[in-house]
């Protein structure tokens, strides 16, 4: 088994990479190849009394840390100005700052480079929202200060025609606390890269991810916790229901456990639901061990299928059909949404996915 | 008081191997208090008929009829049916995953009932329902069905019996993979309803195991999708001695 995180950038992906092998290329309109043409993101930001945003220039700011596929390296390069996000030292606040991405139309390639920086010592909760649609690769690089504790919650929402490529890098300092939500609801092709470091011992990071996928989308989350501290912590849940002939999703998880990281603790899982026929869900959980004490490591993956028979024995128990999906839905997605800390959120992701519901190719009941 | 009655019931099933009729003129009158046995031998389609009165979507009703106080329930959706008072307690029930067993019970019963019911007193009454079947409270949190053994699954059933009180309950072969213990449990459960309620019952079985527990005034053996004998409890005793082989080839009853 190999190092993912050592995985270096090899050009413009082909397909034959193990990393991109579930991803419909034909689908990206060239974002994976190049970004001629391409511009740079409107990216509204509604500060809030705590953060300050500014443009800079990219040059002026540091190479990226961590692992970087070709397309965000790209889009990193081609972005001549990036958005910096900064959450001042000692701030303390859960009101949102929030980063608003509206698509255009998909015809013109958008670029994003966005810096998010809890410095130390600072609370804050950013909230990405994406919608419309659009052709966009963004790279999204997050410093989490020592002692900071960030959240970043990053929902697509994107129309059904749009495609986006998006990596979300996140350092984080000594007893840094990190909480990431990616809500994948929308889009034709979505394809989201969270991944993690530790550059001291002590860090926290709690990384959940909640996606829907309809008839014909592609929604992959690939997660790589990369653990070479001692001491540090991560919890990975995603889970994703789907629906409709060609939806289809993929999950990487990805925990790496260095010679050096002694102490860690971490567990990740994914769980999926097939609401009917026609869809698949692909899951892989990778978890590599370089040191014989660690504190705990484990992972789960299951798929299960919400079929006709189910929905017989609901029914046979007075339950209307509607109600039963929306039942079994509810239970599946309840212990995660949970654990969305901002209410405001947890409620537009229940009542999004309560409407995709709403549209599905079910029959009428069995009668 | 309530009837339920199966008029010259013809059901056929569509598989890979093609159409194939499998209850050829079934007639049968349950009424409220009453606890009928349909005995036969394995594979003579007393399942069909439990999943038929269900409304399970794999049978189709080609000819007859089944009523409930005169309304017509193959025209009725599943739901429909549970909600009229039919109930079937299966023989294999699925997993759903996701739906705890108490958010599962209690959408059942503000189904059910119409309304749902109060917080505080649905607790007690679950609680109640579950001490009563020897369920651990634990339970309550597990997803429906979900790793559940053999004889969960089955107290899990009768629990559902216990608490939306039908007016007709078929029971599919309740017990089978039950050992003697959780046969007894499960039985006083039956029995439990039966004396609260002036609820008809059918149960399906192919042994007498079952009618041990739960007496049943009219038995009924079941060949070859009929039914080709009527009687008392004697015929469950003959079939105990004897098995079913004076039955096979026998024509239908009426």
């Amino acid at each position: 088994m190999t190092v993912i995180a050592d995985a270096p950038v090899a050009g413009a992906p082909t397909g034959r990479e193990e990393a991109w092998r579930f991803t419909p290329l034909a689908r990206l309109r060239g974002l994976h190849e190049s970004v001629e043409g391409a511009v740079g993101a409107q990216v509204a930001v509604v500060t809030s009394p705590v953060a300050a945003f500014a443009y800079v220039a990219t040059d002026s700011l540091p190479a990226a840390s961590g692992p970087i596929e070709w397309p965000a390296a790209l889009a990193r390069a081609a972005s001549t100005q990036s958005g910096v996000l900064t959450i001042p030292a000692g701030t303390d606040s859960a009101v949102p700052t929030a980063v608003t991405i509206t698509g255009g139309g998909v015809d013109s390639t958008v670029l994003t480079h966005l810096v998010i920086r809890a410095e130390r010592g600072s609370r804050g909760v950013v909230v990405i929202k994406n919608t419309g649609s659009i052709t966009l690769s963004a790279n999204i690089e997050i410093e989490v200060g020592d002692g900071a504790d960030l959240t970043v919650i990053s929902i697509q929402d994107w129309a059904g025609d749009s495609v986006h490529l998006g990596r979300q890098h996140a350092v984080l300092g000594r007893d840094a606390r990190f909480r990431s939500l990616v809500a994948t609801l929308g889009g034709d092709v979505v394809r989201i890269v969270p991944t993690v470091e530790y550059s001291a011992p002590g860090g926290d990071a709690e990384l959940l991810g909640v996606f829907f996928a309809e008839a014909g989308q592609h929604i992959e989350h690939r997660l790589l916790v990369d653990h070479s501290q001692p001491h540090c912590r991560s919890s990975v849940a995603y889970k994703g229901a789907l629906q409709g002939d060609g939806a289809h999703s993929v999950w990487i998880g990805d925990v790496v456990i260095r010679a050096e990281a002694v102490g860690t603790q971490t567990y990740e899982i994914n769980r999926n639901l097939l609401l009917t026929e026609g869809a698949r869900a692909d899951s892989v959980p990778n978890l590599e061990i370089e040191t014989g004490n660690v504190e705990s490591a484990g992972h789960a993956s299951t798929t299960g299928r919400f079929d006709d028979e189910q929905l017989f024995y609901l029914q046979a128990r007075g339950i209307d059909p509607d109600t039963a999906r929306r039942l079994v839905v509810r239970g599946f997605f309840a212990d995660l949404v949970a654990r969305i800390a901002d209410d405001e959120v947890a409620a537009h992701i229940i009542r999004s996915i309560e409407e995709k519901l709403g549209d599905a190719p079910f029959d009428e009941g069995t009668g | 008081m309530s009837t339920l009655d199966i008029h010259d019931l013809h059901v056929q099933v569509e598989s890979d191997a093609g159409v194939r009729e499998i209850l050829r003129g079934v007639n049968l009158t349950i009424e409220s208090g009453q606890t009928h046995a349909i005995m036969g031998p394995n594979g003579s389609g007393k399942s069909t008929l439990a999943y038929t009165i269900a409304g399970h979507p794999k049978y189709t009703v080609t000819e007859g009829s089944i009523t409930l106080d005169g309304v017509d329930v193959v025209s009725m959706t599943v739901d429909e049916r549970a909600r009229a008072g039919l109930f079937l307690a299966m023989q294999y029930p699925v997993e759903v995953p996701g739906v705890s067993v108490s958010n599962f019970l209690r959408t059942s019963v503000t189904a059910i009932r119409g309304e749902a019911p109060k917080l505080r007193d649905w607790l007690k009454e679950l609680k109640a329902a579950m001490a009563a079947l020897s369920v651990d409270p634990k339970f309550a949190e597990r997803n429906v069905n979900e790793g559940f053994s053999g004889g969960e699954r089955k107290r899990h059933e009768i629990l559902q019996l216990d608490l939306l009180r039908p007016r007709f309950a078929v029971l599919d072969e309740t017990d089978s993979g039950l050992d003697v213990d959780a046969l007894k449990v499960v039985a006083e459960g039956v029995n439990r309803v039966r004396e609260a309620t002036d609820i008809g019952v059918l149960l399906i079985t192919h042994t007498t195991r079952l009618l041990r527990e739960i007496p049943a005034e009219f038995v009924h053996v079941f060949v070859d999708g009929r039914i080709v004998a009527d009687g008392g409890p004697e015929l469950a005793d003959e079939i105990e001695a004897s098995g079913y082989e004076r039955f096979l080839g026998a024509p239908a009853t009426s």
